[in-house]
């Protein structure tokens, strides 16, 4: 046999193990320990990266359920609590269940109900409309209509209505992940529960100002009158700043608001028509 | 060689209509509406309240900390209400209503047209009166006075520029002053001087005003270190450090004040308005202001109280022209359109300028072809398109490592783009994220 093959393959060989030695030994040293169990959660979350849960993404979200003790204040909103049973059973622990929720826009100036006073032509960014003035009504915290919380929905939940320039949440796509939320400059959208058959009973104003200025700015405004306070049985409306709020924890949906409020600014949605009205539609 | 700044700049169409029109005194308005933040900083707290009788120059707000200043009631007569009214930006904020009843000023006030040349005051006084008398920079961006005439301990200030440039086009407020008021501003000038305690002044004025430089020219030769440069017209050449490096050669480094370079830069206004404080006791109750366009009826300069609706300014002008179709308050460069004429005027409003709906309106936007035209006319050596493509995509850190907290928001990018792009708009909202990011950081 050639002697020069014998060498070659010799010390091409050793070369190798030497190697291999070292790589054996680095990589024991510097073996990183991953949870399997973090593979096997990431996989039945829903991938959407959306950042609902508050993490990152959804890998982030994964490992902070591995590593979490109980399920508490740990909540996939797009997956739902379909997912985060299958998590649980995974990792053995208890699903917490958690309500639903669902966004709601909290301003009802629609150009009917709000008169326009100036021309906006810059450019289609709620944000940058924000900083720069009022916007086109003279209420400082309606919804501007530039459509910043439809460019951030990637779920395809939310899209403007030509008509009344408010954007518009569906029902069924919103999965409460809350990037509408966040993009909204003037904290319009609210995140609140899911109710059954999809009614919702809110607010629909954030004006801060006094009544009469509000009242002047748009006919659908919040006045701060208390109305609704006075009437509500299950003490779940406050009224701050000039502002209703009603709490979603403790409201019933008794509609005794929505009646009551001057400006109709309270609104309910998903609701069977009253018996009231049905009589009087027929007396008409 | 006229001086100016190196670095980009542009040279709009000046349209100085209201540039020979003498300066009138607009009569005292029936109500006056002042706002308690008319000046960067703290806004002040009222000392008076509804029903109060005041007098013209009586103190109705007091500063609140170091970088605030006092308001001064520009007329006499009752305070109807201290409340929220809508300001230039459409936002409600606090503001003193005041009635007005008569004409009649405090009798600490000197109200004679009398020169008088002589400074008795010393250093510290004059820093105490201007704070006293609420004197902001008038050039526009309203930072009070006696905390740029206050050189911190370490620093060293050698020289105090003038600012006479007016580089926006349209204003006039300036050049008339300088015209009008030349002997009191470099009387003015050299209180400054005495507060800064530095031997040298210069001011800086474009070329577009040779009689304004020749007038200062005769009047300054009588002062020992006080000099007049003309100016190449270049936009925008009215920023600090724009002015400096046009002036003295020297750059301020970035995110610096111009005292680190041993410069204090206050405008012609603030120089007259200090006049006035230190030598007749007078605060800072009414300014000058253009009221200019091309299709207004007469086009011209208005000293007017703080407070009165830029609606009568606009009256007195010749009323709005139908076929207006923005009003901006300030520049056309900087300024910021209105959504109402009933504004009040306040310390800051040097211009109001009433454009045709034919020149208002933006153009249509279309992508950016990299011309790199916005690089070039940028002054402050940063890359507008791609501040804007990273504000647009929410990329704020690197936003911020492209210097964006450098920018003045001059707007010579958006002025030069030829595809009519936003980049201003974009650059403010990044420059506005990135502050508030800093912020957060530096509380934590």
């Amino acid at each position: 046999m050639n002697p020069t093959i014998v060498y070659t393959v010799a010390s091409l060989s050793s070369l190798g193990l030497i190697a291999a030695a070292i790589l054996y030994v680095f990589a024991q040293k510097f073996k990183v320990y991953e949870d399997p169990r973090i593979d096997e959660v990431q996989d039945i979350l829903p991938a959407a990266n959306c950042g609902g849960c508050g993490y990152a993404g959804c890998r982030n979200f994964a490992e902070a359920l591995v590593k979490a003790d109980s399920f508490d204040g740990l909540n996939c909103p797009p997956g739902g609590s379909e997912v985060m049973e299958q998590a649980a059973a995974i990792l053995g622990r208890e699903a917490v269940a958690a309500d639903p929720l669902i966004a709601v826009v909290r301003c009802g100036g629609t150009p009917d109900k709000r008169p326009l006073t100036s021309l906006y032509d810059g450019v289609s960014n709620c944000k940058i409309a924000n900083s720069l003035y009022t916007g086109e009504s003279d209420c400082g915290y309606g919804c501007l209509g530039l459509g910043d919380c439809v460019a951030s929905c990637q779920f395809d939940a939310m899209h403007m209505d030509n008509e009344s320039r408010m954007p518009v949440i569906s029902d069924t796509n919103c999965v409460a992940c809350g990037a509408c939320v966040k993009a909204c400059p003037r904290s319009i959208i609210e995140m609140r529960k899911k109710a059954k058959k999809d009614r919702k009973l809110f607010v629909s104003c954030v004006n801060r100002d006094k009544g009469a200025v509000a009242k002047k700015a748009c006919s659908v405004a919040c006045i701060g009158c208390s109305k609704c306070v006075k009437v509500c049985e299950y003490d779940a409306v406050k009224v701050e700043n000039f502002l209703s709020y009603i709490d979603y924890t403790k409201c019933v949906f008794c509609r005794k608001c929505v009646t009551e409020c001057p400006t109709n600014a309270i609104v309910e949605i998903n609701f069977p028509p009253r018996k009231v009205r049905n009589q009087e539609a027929a007396k008409a | 060689m006229l001086k100016t700044f190196p670095l980009g700049g542009v040279h709009p169409p000046e349209n100085k209509f209201s540039e020979s029109a003498p300066t009138e005194e607009l009569p005292v308005p029936a109500q006056v509406v002042i706002p308690i933040s008319q000046h960067i900083g703290a806004p002040s707290d009222p000392v008076v309240k509804r029903g109060d009788i005041v007098k013209v120059g009586q103190l109705i707000a007091e500063s609140k900390g170091f970088v605030s200043a006092n308001i001064h009631s520009s007329v006499s007569g009752k305070v109807a209400k201290i409340d929220g009214v809508t300001d230039s930006s459409g936002y409600r904020q606090t503001a003193i209503t005041i009635d007005a009843e008569g004409d009649e000023w405090l009798d600490s006030v000197d109200r004679s047209e009398q020169l008088t040349k002589e400074v008795k005051l010393s250093r510290e006084d004059i820093l105490s009166r201007c704070h006293e008398m609420g004197i902001v920079g008038l050039g526009g961006a309203t930072f009070p006075s006696h905390v740029k005439l206050s050189v911190p301990p370490g620093k060293q200030c050698d020289t105090l520029i003038i600012n006479g440039v007016e580089c926006e086009p349209y204003l006039t407020s300036d050049h008339r002053l300088m015209l009008e008021k030349g002997e009191e501003m470099v009387v003015g000038i050299s209180i400054l001087m005495k507060a800064l305690g530095v031997d040298k002044a210069m001011i800086g004025i474009e070329n577009n005003k040779p009689d304004a430089i020749e007038h200062i020219k005769k009047i300054s030769a009588a002062y020992k270190g006080i000099s007049v440069h003309s100016l190449k017209i270049k936009y925008p050449q009215g920023a600090e450090k724009q002015l400096i490096k046009a002036l003295l050669n020297r750059e301020v480094p970035s995110g610096m004040l111009p005292i680190e370079v041993g410069a204090v830069v206050h405008n012609v206004g603030t120089a007259f308005a200090v006049y006035e404080a230190v030598q007749k006791n007078k605060p800072l109750i009414d300014r000058i202001v253009t009221v200019t366009g091309k299709s207004l009826a007469n086009p011209g300069n208005y000293r007017v109280r703080i407070g009165t609706p830029v609606s009568a300014l606009i009256d007195a002008a010749g009323g709005t022209p139908e076929d207006t179709g923005k009003i901006v308050n300030g520049g056309p460069m900087m300024g910021k359109a209105l959504n109402k004429s009933d504004v009040p005027v306040v310390k800051g409003t040097s211009g109001i300028i009433l454009f045709p709906a034919s020149e208002s309106r933006r153009v249509r936007v279309t992508p950016c072809i990299r011309c790199s035209k916005c690089i070039t006319v940028c002054a402050m050596g940063l890359e507008p398109y791609l501040l804007m493509s990273l504000a647009e995509r929410d990329m704020y850190d690197i936003v911020e490592a492209n210097k964006v907290t450098d920018c003045m928001e001059c707007g010579s990018c958006s002025y030069i783009c030829p595809a009519g792009r936003p980049l201003l708009d974009y650059i403010r909202l990044g420059k506005s994220t990135v502050f508030s990011i800093i912020r957060e950081r530096n509380s934590k």
